[in-house]
């Protein structure tokens, strides 16, 4: 009997815990760091003013790259509703069948988004998606100690032994593939795997230039001129240039990486109507025009656009010319094996080339099983001559 | 050599509180800036209390570190006494297992207790990664240090005083709460207290089985990827100067009731 | 009967969050995404074996760092008054209650390359060092994080050795030299020994000290699993083999120690 009653505690215990966390009106919103008006400088508060608007709270997260967002909503260890990947991870996702498809009679501001930025190639039909920033990759440097003509810099700069230790690049495998990849005049979404091997080999020559691989940090450490030179996405670099005069940004002409940001619906969601009805609001002109404003970004919506400043229209790093848009390559997702090796040449990468083969891995056990049993002998001896 | 010895410890304390105290004074800083100081300010303190994100993340730091300390110290409690109990075969073999999440690397333990998390969530729809999961994974990682600062306790107590309760009329239940209970209540609350304080700093474990829940520590690294706002320096500085004021506290009160201090109970 | 109740909560709870979770490593360290059993996945551990060797190297370091500079503190420590013993020790552990997180992100803001230590070497006229994302600054990360974990039990040791063994060595003859190298250290190998534990594990397995102080330049264990799991390639069946070997390498290395422990305690 008191068995009994000891066990039915125990799972009440357990139920009304779980009872007590479920929440109820409120969606989870997993996007990139800055990547909204939140605010701060007089801005809108665009997750507030959503909740004032429709009572709907929002849990804003943010997530450092596409890979950690795929991480999560693929071991379904999160239940995010909106969430905000890049273009590649738009199409990956897909493919897996982890987006909701959108229903656009929810999405009526859908229309104000500019025709050259729907049914791109990530998600050619247009039924998951909704872009809510783009921009180009370019390169941060240094007035100060990269004195060469702004024209003149490519993506070779980063490879100039000249600034050893003042280098930073991205911590994330597509990302810096893409520029070693742009950099020897091949396609960002190259099938061919000896594409993939050369730029991986310029990678690890590279490496001992490098300062440090981060992302977001990139933003600080700049600022800070704690190095030199990094490639960064276009929109962040203007707070940067705003705050120090010293720090350039260029985007090279040969050939770049155009990304956009699109917000989807996650599969699982249990608040799609809601999830719908944020989306939208973010599509609205005042609220789009607001996290234009604050973030940096390009924004794909023409009437946006129009009620920007001239500063900002006429900026060559947010709305480039012709010939630079003509060269950026979008991301599209590659083929499951071509990740693979990806993932694998980054690790490489990483370790400076050098990833050794089973035989260390073995040895190294070895080692320490010799030294185990060689304790234990002195041990036996020990006591034996007692 | 007094004097040499002198100069080492301050060096090694210097060493120890030169990262706080860097920390604390550029929570004055009136600039986001980490490493120049432009002046003296407040700033930080009053949007701290504005920040909803810092404030949300302190507020289930707290809730998981209450609730899993209490169930870690209850569970291990009881498992203390069990433990001493049963025969010697078995105390060692549960002893073992006690030891286990102590010796895994956290990260082993983090990693692990995401795939059964992930693993239950996917194919029954239980612990779904968040406040729960997390409640679970600290009491986990908490049990074995209070069932450690509990058994010495337990060891010391003359089990003859047990032995006269039951004998006086008592039932084991009652003898138990009235002899054993008020013996072994130091150990319990070094062992509530080290939960608690495991729990609030712990971020290895909590990075992996958290979910989109988001504690103090993993809110703390999400910012090192950028920049660290202020803002949590002023929160670190105010808690460091609670937990700093309250250690003194005890020990002042514990001067009387010598050579227990809070590590030499475990 | 009614003993055993009490201990079985706790049964219950580490089978389900002990046991059956490193059951689910092993289990997904031998199989495919399909669930067919496969040893690919330890096969493929054997490639990243350098950054195993790295870890493990820079683990060592940062424990023998830790022995050297904590073993005379945790005897200076032991030789102060009694009174004033808690008061030191009670500040040794202070720190540990800040975020450990900030405290190593200081620790950055101290070692950049305009960074506080730069900043007053070149107001006193010398040039700045480059301190920041090399295989130093991970290793003063480790010992500042763990350092406390080698003080404490070899102060314990310390602080509980018998004074009149010391005083009958002394009185024997032997130089305080001599008494230290002969009685006190041999006494205090345990505590050296479970120093040795608590500060190689995590820093073996750490993979927040290599990122924030080692700028993602310098690879290592705890970073490969984290990429496994949350990171960029999402890979838990590779990610637990890892975890795996990791154990392995941990459980043997204990053993050593447990041996060398019972050892010392056997002698004396």
């Amino acid at each position: 009997m008191k068995n009994k009653i000891y066990f039915s505690v125990l799972i009440i215990a357990f139920f009304s815990i779980n009872l007590c966390f479920a929440t109820n009106n409120s969606i989870n919103v997993y996007s990139w760091g800055e990547f909204i008006s939140n605010g701060s400088d007089g801005n809108m508060n665009v997750n507030e003013e959503f909740t004032s608007l429709t009572g709907i709270k929002v849990n804003y997260k943010t997530f450092q790259n596409n890979e950690e967002l795929y991480a999560k909503i693929s071991s379904g260890g999160a239940d995010y509703d909106v969430i905000i990947p890049s273009d590649y991870m738009v199409s990956k996702l897909i493919s897996k069948g982890l987006l909701a498809k959108l229903n656009f009679d929810n999405i009526p501001n859908y229309s104000l988004i500019s025709d050259e930025f729907k049914n791109l190639e990530f998600d050619p039909t247009n039924s998951y998606s909704v872009p809510y920033m783009w921009g180009l990759i370019g390169i941060f440097y240094n007035k100060k100690e990269v004195k060469v003509p702004e024209s003149d810099i490519t993506w070779d700069i980063l490879w100039d032994s000249k600034y050893k230790d003042k280098i930073l690049m991205f911590d994330n495998a597509r990302d810096s593939f893409a520029i070693s990849l742009l950099r020897l005049g091949y396609s960002i979404n190259s099938k061919d795997k000896d594409c993939w091997r050369k730029a991986a080999d310029e990678l690890i020559k590279q490496k001992p230039l490098v300062q440090a691989y981060v992302m977001d940090q990139i933003f600080d450490k700049i600022g800070n001129e704690e190095a030199v030179l990094a490639p960064y996405y276009a929109g962040d670099a203007a707070v940067v240039l705003k705050n120090n005069s010293n720090i350039g940004f260029v985007i090279p002409k040969s050939g770049t990486n155009k990304f956009v940001d699109s917000m989807c619906i996650a599969k699982n969601s249990k608040r799609k109507a809601e999830a719908e009805k944020y989306i939208n609001f973010m599509c609205s002109t005042p609220v789009a025009l607001a996290n234009v404003k604050q973030t940096g970004y390009s924004t794909p919506q023409r009437e946006v656009y129009e009620l920007l400043s001239d500063d900002i229209k006429n900026n060559k790093i947010f709305y480039p010319d012709d010939e630079t848009l003509k060269n950026a390559q979008i991301f599209v997702n590659l083929p499951e094996n071509i990740n693979k090796f990806m993932d694998e040449l980054w690790i490489e990468v990483k370790s400076g080339g050098k990833t050794g083969n089973s035989w260390l891995l073995v040895v190294i056990l070895f080692v320490f099983v010799i030294m185990y049993l060689l304790v234990v002998l002195y041990k036996k001896r020990k006591t034996t001559e007692k | 050599m007094k004097f040499f010895r002198k100069i080492y410890m301050f060096l090694i304390f210097l060493f120890l509180y030169a990262p706080i105290f860097v920390l604390m004074v550029f929570s004055f800083n009136d600039s986001k800036s980490r490493a120049t100081w432009h002046g003296f300010t407040f700033k930080w303190y009053h949007r701290l209390f504005e920040n909803n994100d810092i404030l949300s993340a302190f507020y289930s730091t707290m809730l998981i570190a209450a609730i899993s300390s209490v169930i870690a110290t209850i569970l291990g409690t009881m498992a203390a006494v069990g433990i001493m109990k049963s025969k010697k075969w078995q105390r060692k073999m549960i002893m073992n297992i006690t030891n286990l999440p102590m010796i895994n690397p956290e990260i082993v333990t983090g990693v692990s207790l995401m795939l059964l998390f992930v693993f239950l969530y996917n194919h029954f729809g239980i612990f779904k990664p968040g406040i729960v999961t997390l409640i679970f994974a600290h009491t986990t990682f908490c049990l074995p240090y209070v069932i450690l600062s509990v058994m010495p306790k337990l060891r010391q107590m003359d089990s003859h005083i047990y032995e006269a309760a039951l004998d006086l009329g008592c039932n084991p239940t009652k003898s138990f709460f009235k002899v054993v209970l008020p013996q072994i209540m130091p150990g319990i609350v070094t062992g509530l207290i080290m939960s608690f304080t495991m729990s609030i700093d712990d971020f290895v474990i909590s990075y992996f089985t958290g979910g989109t829940t988001q504690t103090l520590p993993i809110a703390v690294y999400s910012m090192t990827r950028k920049m660290v706002s202020p803002e949590i320096n002023a929160l670190s500085t105010i808690l460091f100067l609670v937990v700093f004021v309250l250690l003194i506290v005890i020990n002042l009160r514990r001067e009387k009731d010598k050579n227990s201090s809070i590590y030499s109970e475990y | 009967m009614k003993i055993r109740l009490t201990l079985l909560p706790y049964l219950i709870w580490s089978a389900v969050f002990v046991i059956i979770p490193l059951m689910l490593v092993i289990i997904f360290a031998f199989s495919t995404p399909e669930g067919n059993f496969t040893f690919n996945n330890i096969i493929l551990v054997g490639k990243y074996s350098y950054v195993f060797l790295k870890s493990i190297v820079l683990g060592l370091v940062s424990t023998i760092v830790c022995i050297c500079v904590g073993y005379p503190m945790a005897y200076f420590i032991s030789k102060i008054k009694a009174k004033y013993q808690n008061v030191v020790i009670m500040l040794l552990m202070i720190p540990m209650w800040t975020s450990f997180l900030l405290r190593t992100y200081s620790w950055m803001t101290i070692l950049e390359y305009n960074g506080l230590i730069n900043k007053f070497l070149s107001s006193v006229g010398i040039s700045k060092i480059n301190m920041i994302n090399t295989p130093g600054a991970i290793v003063l990360g480790m010992v500042y994080n763990f350092l406390p974990y080698m003080i404490l039990p070899i102060y314990t040791i310390l602080a509980k050795t018998d004074e009149k063994v010391i005083e009958a060595a002394q009185d024997l003859g032997a130089n305080n030299l001599k008494v230290f190298w002969k009685v006190i250290f041999p006494l205090s190998i345990p505590g050296v020994v479970s120093g040795f534990t608590m500060v190689f594990v995590p820093s073996v397995s750490t993979f927040i000290i290599s990122k924030m102080l080692g700028g993602g330049s310098i690879f290592v264990i705890g970073d490969l699993i984290e990429m496994q799991f949350l990171g960029n390639t999402y890979n838990p069946y590779l990610g637990s083999a890892i975890s795996l070997v990791l154990m392995l390498m941990i459980v043997i290395c204990m053993g050593i120690m447990n041996q060398l422990d019972s050892e010392e305690n056997a002698n004396t």
